[in-house]
């Protein structure tokens, strides 16, 4: 006789289809090749521990940015069942604009005498031409599809994206514009023998400070209420006499407040901005948010830093020690490698759907 | 006088036509029940009340004004609320967060934190609950969370849209007598949609019976319960 559960496992092996056998396996070859290479790296001893360090750091500040536009999002997800993909340029136009101000500041000799106030401002431009932005375009190229087919808004989405992209492109024109240095984010810090740069501690601190903001302004205030209430159930929603339209506009404010912000975080670490810079951050946010599971603030927000860390430490870590060639060159590939996984193995994500909604 | 009326509604969904032209009063501070069965309209009837439904033709009326030129947050601020039909707590909200949003359209602190206190009174069962995630709630706490939920805008008329559904013989006894009182102790005027007519006409004032988009009677609660034709169809007598 077999035991109950022998025959629950040979009920599942009679289900298994060759593709589901084929995906575990490229799952687990992956997944080895991480394993065998992260050890490969740190058996040859190729980086000392600070470096290591270094890279962690990084990813952190890198990932805090991930995080903060992963929030628009999953934002809009949440409300929408949406993806907008034109995130990644509602997160250019931020910065790009405040490109303009931050450099006539510069001029003015405004950032050597008051640094803060002068980033302070700075902030506040992209953050409401981000969020101007992220409004207008649910206003004109969402709303009025509301309703339709999913397959629409996706579309419409892409065709924004570009819209967006060579608007942009017509207004501050194609080259790269460096923004200036802040004397008062260079050089680093000492904390005994660790050695940071200012610049990514600043940056990670900021993104985790407007993280938490936006979080709490999420969980605790009538508009975010309102929020969560349409992202749950609109009609009900509706029916406590929420706005839902209102409410809508909310959340894609919210979600552009982010990715502004997060866009002069961005020109903070890389000093640069232009049209297209919106396109691979955005691409990594998305994937932030998938793994955190669409839909999910916290999930989102974790699944930025772990993918900045992710990617920071895996060239070194793994690719090296695979001996690929030229490790830098894949790390944009780590990413997107991930959101396949996700996709195909948890597409609920790390956090996914944590409460079913009973009848 | 009438606070509600509904006239010559006609409702459909797409070819559909689910209301072929109904319509009814409901005056103020009685309890007024719509009766009928599967797919009769009555869900249809308060939806297109609350402005989630735009109809094809007909008029809603509260106190004289046409409501259909309202969207349902204007209508709720109006003071009429629909509980509806299988509740629609926030399931990732705290019991709390749920009585907080029935308080949306209003925003005086203290009464709010009165009314709550009473609603709390009215369903101890909630206060006890109320850091909890309403989705964990049992269906039976679920239902006197949607009714809380609704009292917390201090409603004009409210809408319940099958309350009996899927609970007990005790349960629904209990949330009945809620209604009963809401409505003597406080005068709030109630339209009552059910399927349990038997129930619904122990506690209303008077009645409609819908059939497939049609009134087909109406009465005082005591003329619908001894007429015949009810008593065939919807008492099993
Ligand atoms: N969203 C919809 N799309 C198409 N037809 C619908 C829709 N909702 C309801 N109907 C149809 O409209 C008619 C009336 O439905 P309604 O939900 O108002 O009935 P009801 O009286 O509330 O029934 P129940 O007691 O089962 O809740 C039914 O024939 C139903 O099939
Ligand atoms: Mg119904």
């Amino acid at each position: 006789m077999v035991s109950a559960r022998t025959a629950r496992w040979r009920v599942r092996l009679r289900h298994l289809s060759g593709t589901d056998v084929a995906l575990w396996l490229i799952g687990a070859l992956l997944l080895a090749m991480v394993l065998i290479g992260s050890y490969k790296s740190l058996q040859a001893g190729r980086y000392t521990t600070r470096q290591w360090l270094d890279f962690i750091i990084f990813g952190l500040a890198q990932g805090g940015v991930y995080a903060l536009i992963a929030l628009g999002y999953t934002m809009v997800y949440g409300v929408l069942q949406m993806i907008n993909f034109a995130h990644g340029e509602v997160f250019m136009s931020g910065p790009f604009t405040a490109y303009f101000v931050a450099r006539a500041l510069d001029k003015a000799g405004y950032f050597d005498s008051y640094p803060i106030l002068s980033l302070a401002i700075v902030f506040v431009v992209a953050m409401a031409v981000s969020t101007f932005v992220a409004v207008v375009l649910e206003l004109v190229a969402y709303r009025p599809l509301r309703g339709a087919p999913r397959l629409v808004p996706l579309i419409t989405a892409i065709g924004a994206s570009f819209f967006l992209q060579y608007t942009f492109r017509g207004l501050y024109g194609s080259g790269v514009k460096a923004y200036p240095d802040i004397e008062l984010l260079q050089g680093t810090w000492s904390l005994g023998p660790v050695v940071i740069q200012k610049t990514l501690v600043v940056v990670f601190i900021a993104a985790i400070v407007l993280l938490v903001g936006l979080y709490l302004f999420v969980q605790h205030t009538k508009i975010g209420k309102g929020i969560r209430a349409v992202a749950e159930d609109q009609q009900a929603a509706a029916l406590m006499g929420v706005n839902v339209d209102r409410m809508v506009s909310m959340t894609f404010a919210v979600g552009g407040a982010g990715a502004g912000a997060a866009g002069v975080l961005y020109a903070l670490i890389f000093k640069q901005v232009h049209f297209f810079m919106g396109f691979i951050p955005g691409i990594k946010a998305f994937t932030a948010a998938v793994l955190g599971g669409i839909g999910n603030i916290p999930g989102a927000m974790l699944g930025g830093l772990f993918l900045g860390v992710f990617e920071s430490l895996g060239p070194s870590l793994f690719l090296e020690g695979l001996g690929v060639p030229a490790p830098y060159q894949l790390k944009d590939a780590i990413a997107f490698t991930m959101l396949v996984l996700v996709l195909i193995f948890r597409p609920t994500g790390i956090l996914g759907e944590r409460i079913a909604k009973r009848a | 006088m009438n606070l509600l009326e509904v006239r010559n509604l006609r409702v459909a969904y797409g070819a559909i036509e689910a209301l072929k032209g109904i319509s009814l009063e409901v005056r103020e501070g009685e309890i007024l029940t719509l009766i009928g069965g599967n797919g009769a309209g009555k869900t249809t009837t308060l939806r297109t009340i609350s402005g989630l439904l735009k109809p094809v033709a007909g008029d809603i009326l509260f106190q004289g004004d046409s409501l259909l030129k309202y969207r349902p947050h204007e209508i709720v601020q109006k003071g009429i609320i629909h509980v509806p039909e299988g509740r629609r707590v926030f399931a990732r909200m705290t019991v709390q967060e749920n009585l907080e949003m029935g308080a949306y359209v209003r925003s005086d602190k203290d009464g709010i934190a009165e009314d709550m206190e009473k609603v709390f009174t009215l369903f101890p069962r909630l206060k006890e609950r109320r850091n909890q995630l309403a989705g964990t709630l049992s269906g039976g706490e679920q239902q006197m969370l949607a009714i809380g939920r609704a009292l917390m805008s201090r409603p004009r008329v409210l809408l319940m849209d099958e309350p009996s559904m899927g609970l007990a013989p005790v349960l629904v006894e209990e949330i009945f007598d809620t209604i009963r009182e809401l409505n003597q102790k406080q005068g709030l005027t109630i339209l009552l949609v059910e399927q349990n007519a038997h129930m619904a006409l122990q506690i209303a004032h008077r009645g409609y019976v819908i059939e497939t988009g049609r009134i087909r009677l109406h009465g005082t609660a005591k003329e619908l319960s001894t007429n015949p034709e009810v008593q065939k169809a919807y008492l099993g007598g």
